[in-house]
């Protein structure tokens, strides 16, 4: 059964989306650790480019390519794998396996799928063979039936009877899936549904019912065990991703708790699984036909229904994996060798095998972070299609304390499930618990201080009593606070709220006094936290364990303070918009680069996805809130050296002050200049002194000022908003008429709300810089360049290194201005500074005292680790590095999740909407830019475009390379003026008709017949402001959203769109060279 | 009301009571499964012992009817738990845990720091202890009494029907054994340890040796009952204690262990195969020699101890684990059916 492959290739899961996200890295890298150990040689593929799996340390060879089969086959037939591993890289990964698998590649070049039979994937992946398959072994699944059409599916609900739930085959993470309660309904679904996949299911909606997962584990001997079991506190018909999980489940009682269980060993034996899979239920609460029983002759009255099982690895077993300490991934990869549970051991005990069930001393409650807000247009309603963005896990050993710590990690604005501010209104709040949105856990808790009834509350949320009652919990000890005032406040009652997850802030917030009294009364009545260990087995056997949460229900430490060697590295917690896993290779790179110096490292962070949360990236890891109470009573704890809190994005950094005025010592540039460098006031003051130059600007607390000033610097501006209504936190003024409705709709304008204004640039490029520097002095620096004009947020910005457009003379000024900001800011480690450049004028717009998000892609495409640069200057050991120009180009690529975020207008804007990225390697950066799309969107080989060009200067800036795209052999379909203008300029093209012209054939309907490759969408000027103020949805945004509905990749840049043609027309897809990292950057060669 | 957990070297652990103000005192265990806490109260192989759950929430499901109890009473001398769940749910909760433990005269502790307390054990072994509220009484070791008497049948019950007949030797049996055993149609006479089968002429194809509480060294008339049995070649299962009669009626010996295996998560070695079961385990004692003609029969995963023992020939068998669970993994039922498979 053992078996010797010497070469694997792990498939990875591509840039971050929604539905499939940081937690691939994490398994992937577990995997490769687990097949390093064997000194098996290792191919990984995957462009996500800031992962922490495609460093060195872990593969042998990194192919920055598309996960699609035909760069997989390319590397497959270079590098001759003897193994291929499908199941750590998401339904990314799977996917694009199976295929290879049909095409018969696998079998061509001799590659075997090692751990679970492909036949066993492609039997889970067909929902009605499946469902079938289960049948058979006397599991129930809910009554269902496959549809390829409409009508088909019009009938099948007919005959199950509404409400009927509709999901879509081979589709990650419940995408185009929901309930409807009647035929329109179901006809709009299935309509959605089908346009993505070809295959839909449409059956019973089980109303109310409970969700619970198991995560199974079997070897190739049989032995099988179940790892893990959840339970989602949202009832079935929210999709798990988007729903709050509880470990392990709270609700069953052991004879439900081990059927469930049996019934999952019992599936994952039937297909022959080797390694991981998962499995859903869902749980009738209220079960018919009761009976009574006597001793012993237990007749458990139990329905349940398998819903879904995944026969990989999937966010569920990251979960699991952080909530128990068992390593899932790893083990995973060790059984697909062939070895069994018994040889495999506890990482975590070192003295236990990997044949247990964890047994936890703890609770586990992971919230999902939307970001629902960020994109305009987008429903909040949430429901069986994920939506989220990121999640955070928080460990208690109440419910209580851990649910409210898990609401606090989330942004760290709000203090606790009673943290809320809805409308006194009750209605509002109704339709907030009966409607699933991001916002109903607050409702809960604010329904329940309304005295609306636990029982009413179950019949509106579905969610079950045992968690109302524990929410219920914490606004009663709320309300007694409020009451009691802190001179009633006894040790007693202080302790439980501690126990109950009540933070001193919040405590403060409702005795209406400052933080640091609570804080420093918590302290003098001797309330501390107790350090605890993770260790899967209750205590029962002595762990080495390093894995350690807080929790005020304790009466002692499990562990001692690793003292003044120590670093404390603060991690980037959840992933959302804007901070994603490049935050997560820096911290881990930073923990990992301590050692040199013979410091020990000690990573908090609370976010579930990550790889710095493995317990074996750091000496020691606290599972736990970046919250500036937690980070200092750590900091108490341990008496480390110090903190790092640049390398985990903005929210460590925002910790800098208020940790450096507790007398922490921050590790490199001082808390003093970072915050001169935040405040947007003192850098303005510090560049003015540099003779720097920046856009101008100012703050305005008056509408007539405001408008005086935008007409001085003349418009556009870019207008940013202290406090947000609803919509966008900042946008892009063309005119006195737009300033006033955005200023007057959207914001409040008056002293204590200011509004800042500054002088947008049009047709300016954006350039970045990154350096890490050591007491003033630049170290190490890299220059890249956005191949969109300024207007596109940066991580929304396609980016290109080494730059390509950019004068010798402009990048010598940059130099400078960085030399000069790096000296006055007294900086030692990282420094990212955004620079615009106008009829070669350099401003700059923001610098950041901070790991960036462009430090693993320079660090990758340099092959400079910048991190540990950040390190080595830390300890005054970091030398001058003049990294030598490139021969070859690298191109980093954003990766939207429209697609999933029914509504939202996928127009590019001043605030980020991507979801993640990827970066691939060419000898050009045409034949990069080319890679890094086909690895960001579904590129077909059609040889039609749709092109839709708003306004003259769109339309005459882009005439050449609708040339291009002619010439070489694309059929050109273009909408009214845009086709009249090509024609007129000799590019045949075909007319087709604006949605309300009411003529065939309208462009919406052309699209969804999906006959083009791409469609370019180009507005004559950012649309927003309109947009945002009239309801009224225009044609531009319809065939955007219809490109995104039907899966076809949208350009809406005109520079994006104009390289990207020319890349196009200028390389055939064999024209890309299939060349490792390491061949790039001359090693190994 | 405020009351004390105390070791017999004097530890002290404050808590909140929540069941009867009653002082008890026994020994004290942990146990590390994440349900079943109806079923472990009432496991006669926690008599005398005060039940530390390591699972910080119990309360969650309520308590059912009797039909999930493994016993007709709670057997458990007290409960300690870091946060006892009063606000039940689930459909088959019939009152609260609270209720429960006051209608049984039964006291329990909220210990916040059940981990300390568990790590406690694990490092210094089981402990003598005592829950008090207010008045303290004297330590008591559970041990020195004859346990199984006190939770032994009085008399002689038969249920079920079948082709087969197997005696029961109740020494403090779980429920969910006869379950097992009716679940397969077999007939089965539950009689107290030591009751002579023999002498009184009872019709039988094997015998069960049941699980129960305390040092089977203490069962001297069961291990005799035990030792005719096999000089009678009649086919024998022993389930934890009767593993342990089993192993001493055949010349083998037991010893305590330093804090035994209390959980649902142990895994056991089938001897001579690459297979591993997960199971049930709630035993002080341990096999320390196993007897001449027989073999080991599985082993535990983590510690190497022993977890079962079979013989080279006759149709004599037992396992230290629990193969009816309940708590636990539905993992090793089969156990029953290779009795059974005995008896022709």
């Amino acid at each position: 059964m053992i078996v010797n492959p010497k070469k694997i290739l792990v498939l990875g899961s591509g840039a971050l989306k929604i539905g499939e996200a940081g937690e691939f890295d994490y398994s992937g890298s577990q995997a490769m650790k687990a097949l390093k150990e064997e000194k098996i040689k290792i191919i990984l593929i995957n462009p996500n480019i800031a992962t922490i799996q495609t460093s060195p340390l872990l593969a042998d060879e990194i192919y920055f390519l598309p996960v699609t089969p035909y760069f997989v086959e390319k590397v497959i037939a270079r590098e001759r794998p003897d193994g291929i591993l499908l199941s750590f890289g998401g339904q990314t990964a799977l996917n694009c396996g199976l295929a290879l698998h049909r095409k018969g590649i696998l079998k061509k070049y001799r590659v075997r799928v090692l751990g679970t039979p492909v036949e066993a994937i492609v039997l889970t992946e067909d929902r009605q063979k499946f469902a079938d398959h289960l049948t058979k072994l006397g599991i129930s699944v809910p009554k269902s039936k496959a549809a390829t059409t409409l009508p088909a599916a019009v009938n099948i609900a007919k005959s199950i009877g509404y409400p009927v739930m509709v999901r879509a085959a081979y589709a990650l993470g419940g995408q185009k899936s929901g309930m409807a309660r009647n035929r329109p309904e179901l006809e709009a679904l299935a309509r959605g549904a089908l346009a993505i996949a070809p295959q839909i299911l449409v059956e019973k909606y089980l109303h109310h019912y409970k969700e619970l997962e198991y995560e199974v584990v079997r070897d190739a001997y049989d032995n099988c065990i179940t790892v893990c079991n959840m339970e989602n506190m949202d009832p079935l018909g929210i999709h798990t991703g988007d729903s709050i999980v509880v470990a392990p489940s709270q609700t069953l009682t052991n004879d439900e708790y081990h059927l469930l269980r049996e019934a999952s060993q019992k599936i994952v034996r039937s297909l022959g699984i080797v390694g991981e899979c998962n499995v859903q239920y869902a749980v009738n609460p209220r079960p018919t036909s009761p009976r009574r029983s006597s001793v012993g002759q237990a007749n458990p009255r139990f329905e349940f229904e398998v819903i879904e099982v995944n026969a990989r690895l999937s966010r569920s077993s990251a979960l699991a994996s952080k909530a128990t300490g068992y390593p899932l991934a790893y083990v995973a990869a060790k059984l697909a060798l062939g070895k069994s549970l018994l040889d495999v051991q506890n990482q975590v005990t070192k003295v236990t095998r990997s044949f247990f069930e964890p047994s936890l001393d703890y609770v586990v409650v992971k919230i999902p972070r939307w970001d629902l807000e960020k994109f305009r247009g987008a429903e909040e309603k949430i429901g069986s299609a994920m939506k989220s963005v990121g999640e955070v896990m928080a460990i208690g050993r109440t419910f209580e304390e851990a649910i409210q710590k898990g609401v606090r990690m989330l942004g760290g604005r709000v203090q606790g499930v009673a943290d809320n501010r809805f409308p006194d209104d009750k209605k509002t709040i109704l339709r907030y618990l009966s409607i699933p949105t991001p916002k109903r856990l607050f409702a809960l808790a604010e329904s329940m201080r309304r005295g609306v009834s636990i029982k009413e509350i179950y019949k509106l949320t579905g969610i079950d009593p045992w968690f109302l009652h524990r929410i219920k919990n914490i606004v009663d000890h709320e309300q007694v606070l409020a009451k009691i005032k802190k001179k009633g406040l006894s040790k007693l009652f202080f302790l439980k709220l501690k126990q109950l997850g009540f933070s001193d802030r919040r405590i403060a917030r409702i005795l209406d006094i400052p933080d640091e009294d609570v804080t420093e009364l918590r302290r003098k009545m001797k309330i501390r936290p107790s350090v605890f260990q993770i260790d899967t087995l209750a205590g029962e056997i002595p762990a080495k364990t390093n894995y350690l949460y807080l929790t005020y229900n304790g009466s002692h430490h499990d562990v001692k303070p690793l003292g003044p060697r120590s670093v404390i590295v603060l991690g980037s917690g959840p992933y959302h918009i804007g901070s994603s896993v490049e935050f997560d290779w820096s911290a881990v790179a930073t923990a990992l680069a301590l050692p040199e110096y013979g410091r020990q490292s000690i990573i908090i962070n609370c976010n579930p996805e990550t790889v710095s949360t493995d317990y074996d990236m750091s000496e020691r890891l606290y599972f736990d809130e970046l919250s500036f109470e937690t980070v200092s009573e750590i900091y108490d704890f341990e008496n480390p050296e110090g903190l790092v809190v640049s390398v985990g994005g903005q929210r460590p950094n925002n910790l800098a002050p208020r940790l450096a005025a507790i007398g922490a010592k921050i590790l490199g540039t001082s808390a003093e200049n970072i915050d001169r460098a935040e405040d947007r006031n003192k850098f303005s003051a510090l560049l003015d002194r540099l003779s720097i130059p920046q856009p101008r600007w100012n703050s305005f607390t008056d509408m007539q000022e405001a408008k005086q000033f935008a007409s001085t610097v003349r418009y556009p501006v870019l207008v940013r908003p202290s406090y947000v209504l609803s919509g966008s936190a900042m946008s892009v003024c063309y005119n006195e008429r737009e300033l006033e409705l955005f200023i007057e709709k959207a914001t409040t304008l008056n002293k204590t709300h200011p509004v800042t204004i500054s002088k947008f640039f049009t047709g300016a490029r954006e350039i970045e810089f990154d350096a890490v520097a050591q007491k003033g002095r630049i170290q190490i620096y890299a220059i890249s360049e956005h191949i969109e004009n300024a207007g596109v947020h940066s991580g929304d910005a396609t980016i290109v290194y080494p730059t390509q457009r950019v004068y010798a003379s402009t990048e010598r000024r940059i130099q400078k201005i960085a030399k000069d900001l790096a000296r006055e800011l007294e900086i030692t480690g990282p420094i990212n500074i955004q620079f615009l450049v106008k009829d070669n004028k350099v401003y700059v717009i923001e610098a950041n005292l901070r790991a960036s998000r462009t430090f693993p892609f320079l660090s990758k495409a340099t092959r400079f680790n910048f991190a540990e640069v950040i390190v080595a200057s830390f300890y005054g050991k970091a030398r001058r590095i003049e990294i030598p120009y490139p021969d070859y180009a690298v191109v980093k690529s954003p990766q939207f999740s429209f697609a999933r975020l029914a509504g939202a207008d996928p127009l590019l804007h001043v605030e980020m909407s991507s979801t993640g990225e990827v970066a691939c390697f060419g000898d050009t950066a045409e034949e990069a830019l080319l890679k890094s799309i086909y690895a960001s969107v579904p590129l077909s080989d059609k040889k039609a475009v749709l092109l839709s060009l708003g306004g003259a200067v769109n339309k005459k800036k882009f005439l050449e390379h609708a040339q291009m795209l002619y010439r070489a052999g694309y059929k050109i379909y273009a909408t009214d003026t845009t086709c009249d203008f090509l024609n007129e300029n000799n590019i045949s093209s075909r007319k087709v008709y604006k949605v309300q012209e009411n003529r065939k054939l309208n462009v919406l309907e052309f699209i969804n017949q999906k006959k083009v490759a791409f469609v370019v969408n180009l507005t004559e000027r950012d649309p927003e402001e309109q947009q945002a103020l009239s309801p009224k949805i225009t044609d531009g945004q319809l065939i955007r959203r219809a490109a995104v509905d039907n899966n076809i990749p949208l350009f809406t840049d005109l520079q994006l769109a104009r390289s990207f043609v020319k890349a196009l027309t200028t390389y055939k897809l064999d024209d890309l060279k299939i060349k490792s990292w390491n061949e790039y950057q001359g090693q190994n060669l | 009301m405020n009351g004390r957990l105390i070791l017999k070297d004097g530890t002290v652990f404050e808590g909140t009571g929540f069941g009867k103000t009653r002082p008890v005192a026994g020994e004290v265990v942990f146990a590390t499964g994440m349900v079943g806490y109806p079923e472990s109260l009432t496991d006669p192989s926690y008599k005398g012992q005060i039940l530390v759950m390591t699972y910080p929430l119990v309360g969650s499901y309520g308590v059912p009817d009797r039909g999930s109890w493994e016993s007709r009473s709670i057997k458990a001398l007290g409960l300690i738990v870091s946060n006892y769940i009063d606000t039940p749910s689930h459909h088959s909760s019939k009152r609260t845990l609270r209720q429960w433990l006051e209608a049984e005269n039964i006291p329990a502790l909220e210990v916040k720091d059940t981990r300390a307390l568990t790590k406690k054990l694990r490092t210094e072994g089981v402990s003598l202890a005592k829950i008090v509220f207010g008045r303290d009484i004297k330590f008591s070791d559970p041990n020195e009494r004859n346990l199984v008497a006190d939770v032994s049948t009085k008399k002689v019950i038969q249920e079920g029907s079948g082709r087969k007949t197997v005696v029961l030797v109740d020494c403090g049996v779980k429920q969910n054994i006869v379950a097992e055993l009716l679940k397969r149609k077999v007939r089965v006479i539950t009689v107290p340890w030591n009751y002579n089968i023999f002498e009184k002429k009872l019709c039988f194809d094997g015998i069960l040796f049941s699980n129960g509480p305390g040092d089977p060294k203490m069962a001297t008339d069961t291990i005799a009952l035990a030792r005719t049995a096999m000089e009678k070649r009649i086919p024998i299962l022993g389930i934890c204690l009767g593993n342990q009669i089993l192993t001493l009626a055949a010349g083998g010996d037991t010893y305590k262990l330093r804090f035994g295996h209390r959980g649902q998560n142990h895994g056991a070695i089938l001897v001579g195969t690459k297979k591993c079961y997960l199971t049930t385990q709630n035993h002080g004692f341990s096999i320390k020699r196993v007897p001449k003609g027989f073999r080991p029969w599985f082993i535990n995963a983590n510690d190497q101890t022993n977890e079962g023992i079979i013989h080279e020939k006759l149709p004599f068998m037992s396992v230290q684990f629990h193969p009816e669970s309940h708590p636990g993994p539905l993992d090793t039922g089969w156990i029953f059916d290779e009795f059974l498979k005995q008896i022709k």
